[in-house]
């Protein structure tokens, strides 16, 4: 999932709506047996290292939607994967994007 | 306790502990003679007693007759032994002395690795139970073959396969090493957890085996609880979530022995101070940093002894279902969260919900949906319970469908 830092752009209150919303997201997927594994990433302490090993702060400069977590699936295909991303809150705002990726050398994993 | 009552009742307290101090002193190959002295041990206290009176202190009566029959066995042994090897009568000698210990601290002991012994993933989850149910509950196969609604002869065959498999596996009878404590743990935990679901959702009508199966699961649990080596926080969370359904045990049922629904139980039945212990139990759990599925499993159960159907209940509810199935899925879980859901977001929510899980040959799933349709399209309601109808393998669950079924007219 690609979105912006939602403590920048929202209260705590909003957050921990969307946080539910995520989580009744991913206990629907789950429900189906389709749940392999999840990873929220933290927008605090983010670093990026250049081609030239300089080190800065945060991944952001031009792109405010940046990666900011990531769920394994089982599904019989990549459209079958699309459906589920079409649930995922971030979409909410707009800009956000879901990415669908098939792993590498992961039978039946996409 | 008259003599008749005595000795069925010790047979239950004592049996377990004569036989896991025994075949522990033996190895677990000789499991049999374990079994078969203490068989015999009981035999002779019921073809005594009745004539010489019941001994002062039954149960010491037992350990000695026991112990004594134990010796003679094992010198038989040796004397068979010595004509192989002086040597190894003198370095035996003092094993079959003091090798017999019916001290509480060894019967404890002998149970619990009895239980990492039987507990093997090596054998089936219903061989793991019914061993179990013999050799650490003191059940007799008879009332086995009840539990499983099955026959005693099944029994007998599936219990021998077992014991000869974990034989030739050279299972011993002992604490696992702290390294692997945690995944044997795993192991025991699910045939306890097993054990406890036989007694609570059986189809068996047999109202006081099923109390026995729950409250032997809870007597092994807590066994393990106490203990410093296996007393983790699952261990108790498992415990809590036990206590937690249990208190619910005399709700559940009617007096003609048929099943009460959640929703139609007399919670003025529901067994405060079993509430009490769970909550204890679950508190005890939240130490260390592991989140186990019987943590999740016990918050959720304490959430069912709430009686307020509030929408703060239902939505804690929810996240933990949702959690759990991310921890490990089962259908019913799934089912379980999405009546949640019509809780929280409603029935038409949930309706689209229902129809991605796609258990088409689980009946609880069109009973679900069934719930969900109701007062939406009465007509597609009943399309799904009579599915349900068609799938349902019990009696009562056919009469729980029927009974919904005729409501909708």
């Amino acid at each position: 999932m690609r979105h912006e830092d939602g403590s920048k752009i929202a209260s705590p209150e909003q957050m921990q709506e969307w946080m539910k919303q995520t989580m009744d997201w991913i206990g629907g997927i789950a429900a189906q047996n389709k749940f392999v594994g999840g990873t929220g990433l933290l927008f605090a302490d983010a670093k990026v290292v250049h081609h030239n090993k300089m080190v800065t702060d945060g991944p952001f400069g031009e792109i405010k939607e940046t990666i900011g977590g990531f769920i394994t699936v089982r599904a019989e295909s990549a459209e079958e994967a699309a459906e589920f991303a079409k649930g995922c809150p971030v979409l909410q705002g707009e800009g956000n994007t879901m990415e669908v990726r098939r792993i590498h050398k992961n039978e039946g994993g996409h | 306790m008259k003599q008749q009552e005595l000795i069925p009742h010790l047979f239950r307290t004592e049996y377990r502990k004569i036989v896991s101090v025994l075949c522990k002193r033996f190895g677990f190959d000789q499991i049999e003679i374990a079994e078969d002295i203490t068989a015999d041990t009981f035999l002779a206290a019921s073809q005594t007693w009745p004539y010489k009176g019941i001994p002062q202190n039954p149960v010491a009566w037992l350990y000695f007759v026991a112990k004594n029959k134990a010796k003679n066995h094992l010198q038989r042994n040796l004397v068979f032994e010595s004509k192989v090897s002086e040597e190894l009568k003198r370095s035996s000698d003092e094993a079959y002395e003091t090798g017999i210990d019916l001290s509480p601290q060894n019967i404890n002991d002998s149970q619990l690795q009895m239980m990492f012994a039987i507990c093997q993933p090596s054998i089936s989850q219903e061989a793991q139970i019914g061993l179990s149910l013999r050799i650490l509950c003191g059940f007799g196969i008879e009332e086995i073959a009840n539990a499983f609604l099955s026959s005693k002869e099944t029994i007998n065959k599936r219990l021998f396969r077992a014991k000869e498999k974990l034989r030739k596996e050279n299972v011993k009878i002992e604490f696992p090493g702290p390294a692997e404590i945690d995944e044997r743990l795993g192991s025991v935990l699910t045939t306890l957890y097993l054990l406890f679901n036989e007694g609570y959702y059986s189809s068996s009508q047999d109202t006081t085996i099923r109390r026995d199966l729950c409250d032997e699961a809870m007597r092994l649990c807590t066994m393990l609880v106490e203990n410093k080596l296996t007393g983790k926080p699952e261990v108790n969370a498992l415990l809590a979530l036990m206590y937690f359904q249990a208190s619910r045990f005399n709700a559940r049922i009617d007096q003609n022995g048929e099943l009460v629904l959640y929703d139609d139980q007399d919670t003025n039945l529901w067994d405060a101070e079993l509430i009490s212990k769970g909550a204890y139990f679950l508190n005890c759990a939240t130490t260390g940093n592991t989140l186990s599925q019987y943590h999740i499993q016990a918050a959720i159960a304490y959430w069912g002894t709430q009686k307020a159907d509030t929408p703060e209940k239902w939505k804690n509810v929810l996240q933990l279902y949702n959690q759990l199935l991310q921890l490990e899925y089962s259908p019913i879980a799934a089912l379980n969260r999405t009546y949640a859901l019509s809780k929280t977001a409603g029935k038409e929510a949930a309706i689209i919900e229902a129809e991605k899980l796609k258990l088409s040959n689980n009946h609880f799933y069109y009973t679900l949906l069934g719930e969900l349709y109701t007062d939406i399209d009465n007509g597609i309601a009943r399309q799904h319970f009579q599915n349900a109808l068609a799938l349902a393998r019990t009696q009562t669950d056919k009469q729980i469908i029927q009974r919904k079924i005729d409501c909708l007219a």
